[in-house]
């Protein structure tokens, strides 16, 4: 035996250091037909861990108080050294992140990967879409500038909707009766610590069940059905290296992405860094037009859409909640839309169009006629939930073939 | 609790009837060159002379400005440093560009304290300051004695009317397309003349515009090469990776 492996004997009869290795990477099997939305699952853990290293550095330099936190935003981009880089990166990272969560929610939904037995997989998933959303809200507020500011004020307001404790409600979550250093401090305590820790945890417990149940793939079918006889799925290949080496070329093409708008383009025409943000908040001067980024503007369009405050909020966190449900809205038992009605398409093509322009249309001054279009992309938002119910029950499917297809 | 919200809502309606205003008057374009340091030299001499007496850059410091376009130190405190210290002594290289201006004397005297401007060429743009710069027209009804066919009703006086000279605004009724009609700026007439001509006077505002834009993102540049090199390594490296996957993946059918 060589010294190694005898390093790793020693390791192994007290940490299961090989085991983890094959369960997860050299034995994991993963079924050889991956297409290219495959690769989002991987540049999403990137990203995360590209935001926890930046941010750990921005850290450093960052100072969580209303009278300094703009400043010294300033201080990164110009005193400190490769600041500009480590700011822009954490910035653009913010909706990279969500771009790549939007399209692995999309390939969720294209092949029926939220189904059973996937259910648990798919509600770790939105809890992890869930704690995103709160720690960019929060991490929107750290700069303190102008739309920080204004834009916490319209979301933090919103709670104040609710009946009877509305109001205590919005006072408890900023320690203030305004947004102030008492809201910035804790929002950078739950930024930079609490939020965090339950992502990581969310995503520890996404990949164990992920591997517990096996990935989907783009043809739906099971390949733990077909086994040879050292129980390997025949249609099954180790993740570790032939996907290993395969999402290294994607995480190339993301970075390739990633450097352009960094490099480039960081403000990303206003969407990625409001150009309102680069003044330093001002209590009593409200911005002309507070829109949030652009990876809430689906949902704050919903919010507008409906007249009433309370059952605007309503309906802006039901747009989440059905999210949440769609194992049990989905009746059918084909996964892949490959082998789906035209139905299942047909509404899947609604849902994609709604969420973009509610999307455009959250992210634009509202007017009247934006108002009704707001409303009926809403329309066409759930009544892809409710659609689904109805058509999977008895669906028109196509026969699903035995194996994975090439 | 309610009552706060009032006086907060009281306070911003002002702010808001001026945001949202629609047609500004000049409405010509501009493009900064970058790579033409004098230009930004020109501004960075007419920023420390005209703005930095109000309004502060105090995100930046004079020696990073003297090192990024060229100037050095000994110029930099001969000919662009004119503010002292708690001391008394000139303001040193080092230091950030801050007004020694007061809030409170500011607030006095304007109405409203002068903004910093490090990063006024992000938030508002180089198409609106070029315009702003150039919008100023006698308004004897304000109290500073002018006014902005870019900013109505602001609050500070034309500093640079040496340089330009002062005019008045040309006023025309205009269809707003809503059916109601609206008096609009369709022009300055000059008045008085001041030291330089109207081109003269254009290309001076180019040249500050220039300086506000490199002052609000002074690593511009950096960033820019950086990015270059970074982009051609990941060309490289990304047909390096695809040649691994293609030998790794090779028997799977």
């Amino acid at each position: 035996m060589s010294k190694e492996n005898n390093l790793m004997g020693w390791i192994d009869a007290r940490f299961p250091l090989t085991k983890m290795w094959e369960d997860h990477l050299s034995k994991y099997y993963a079924p050889k037909n991956f297409n290219f939305w495959y690769f989002f699952g991987s540049l999403a853990l990137l990203v995360l861990v590209l935001q926890i290293v930046t941010g750990i550095f921005l850290t450093m330099h960052y100072k969580p108080d209303g009278a300094m936190a703009f400043a010294s935003v300033e201080y990164i981009m110009r005193d400190v050294d490769w600041g500009w880089l480590l700011r822009y990166m954490h910035s653009t990272g913010a909706s990279a992140f969500f771009v790549v969560v939007y399209l692995h929610m999309f390939r969720g939904l294209m092949y029926g990967s939220y189904q059973r037995p996937r259910e648990l997989l798919w509600l770790f998933g939105m809890l992890i879409f869930l704690a995103l959303m709160a720690e960019a809200f929060m991490g929107y507020l750290l700069p303190w500038g102008q739309m920080s500011y204004w834009g916490a004020q319209v979301i933090i307001s919103l709670f104040g909707a609710i009946p009877v404790i509305g109001d205590d409600i919005t006072l408890w979550i900023r320690g203030d009766f305004v947004i102030s250093d008492a809201t910035l401090n804790r929002f950078f305590a739950l930024h930079v610590i609490a939020v965090p820790l339950i992502l990581v945890m969310l995503v520890v417990m996404h990949v164990l069940a992920l591997h517990e149940v096996g990935s989907n793939n783009p043809d739906g079918v099971e390949i733990k059905k077909n086994k040879d006889e050292n129980g390997i799925p025949v249609d099954g290949i180790p993740f570790h290296p032939y996907y290993s080496v395969k999402d290294i070329v994607g995480v190339v093409v993301f970075l390739i992405l990633f450097s352009v708008v960094v490099f480039f383009m960081p403000e990303m025409n206003g969407y990625f860094l409001e150009y309102a943000n680069f003044e330093p908040a001002n209590p009593f001067k409200t911005p002309e037009h507070i829109a949030p980024v652009w990876y809430f503007t689906p949902f704050y369009a919903i919010l507008r859409a409906v007249p009433d405050k309370l059952m605007g909020v309503i309906g802006m966190f039901s747009a989440i909640i059905v999210l949440f449900l769609l194992p049990w809205f989905d009746r059918g038992k084909v996964h892949s839309i490959r082998y789906r009605s035209n139905a299942f398409k047909y509404l899947l093509i609604m849902f994609c169009i709604s969420f973009v322009a509610l999307g455009y249309l959250g992210a634009i001054p509202a007017t009247e006629g934006r108002t009704w279009a707001a409303r009926l992309f809403t329309l066409g938002y759930f009544g892809y939930f409710f659609g689904l119910w109805f058509i999977s029950k008895n669906e028109n499917t196509k026969p699903v073939p035995e194996r994975v297809t090439s | 609790m309610k009552k706060s919200l009032i006086l907060l809502a009281g306070l911003l309606i002002p702010a808001m009837s001026w945001a949202a205003g629609g047609v500004i008057f000049p409405d010509d374009d501009i493009s900064v060159d970058w790579n033409d340091k004098q230009s930004m030299q020109r501004g960075a001499a007419l920023f420390t002379n005209y703005c930095l007496s109000c309004h502060s850059a105090g995100y930046s410091r004079y020696n990073r400005v003297g090192a990024d376009l060229g100037i050095s130190d000994e110029l930099m405190k001969e000919n662009l440093i004119f503010t002292t210290d708690k001391y008394g002594e000139q303001t040193k290289v080092g230091s950030l560009m801050k007004t020694t201006m007061t809030v409170e004397y500011a607030e006095a005297a304007f109405g409203t304290a002068p903004p910093d401007l490090s990063l006024v060429a992000r938030s508002r743009g180089t198409h609106w300051l070029y315009n702003y710069l150039r919008g100023f027209y006698v308004d004897e009804t304000r109290p500073m004695g002018v006014n902005n066919g870019v900013f109505p009703a602001v609050g500070m006086p034309h500093v640079m009317a040496d340089m330009e000279g002062l005019k008045t605004a040309k006023r025309e009724m205009q269809d707003d397309g809503h059916g109601g009609k609206h008096e609009v700026i369709v022009g300055f007439e000059k008045i008085s003349e001041g030291s330089m001509t109207t081109a003269e006077y254009d290309q001076a505002v180019k040249d500050l515009v220039a300086f506000l834009d490199y002052l609000a993102e002074p690593y511009k540049q950096t960033r820019q090469n950086v990015g270059t090199g970074v982009l051609i390594f990941l060309f490289f490296f990304l047909i390096l990776t695809y040649l691994l996957k293609k030998e790794y993946w090779k028997d799977i059918h």
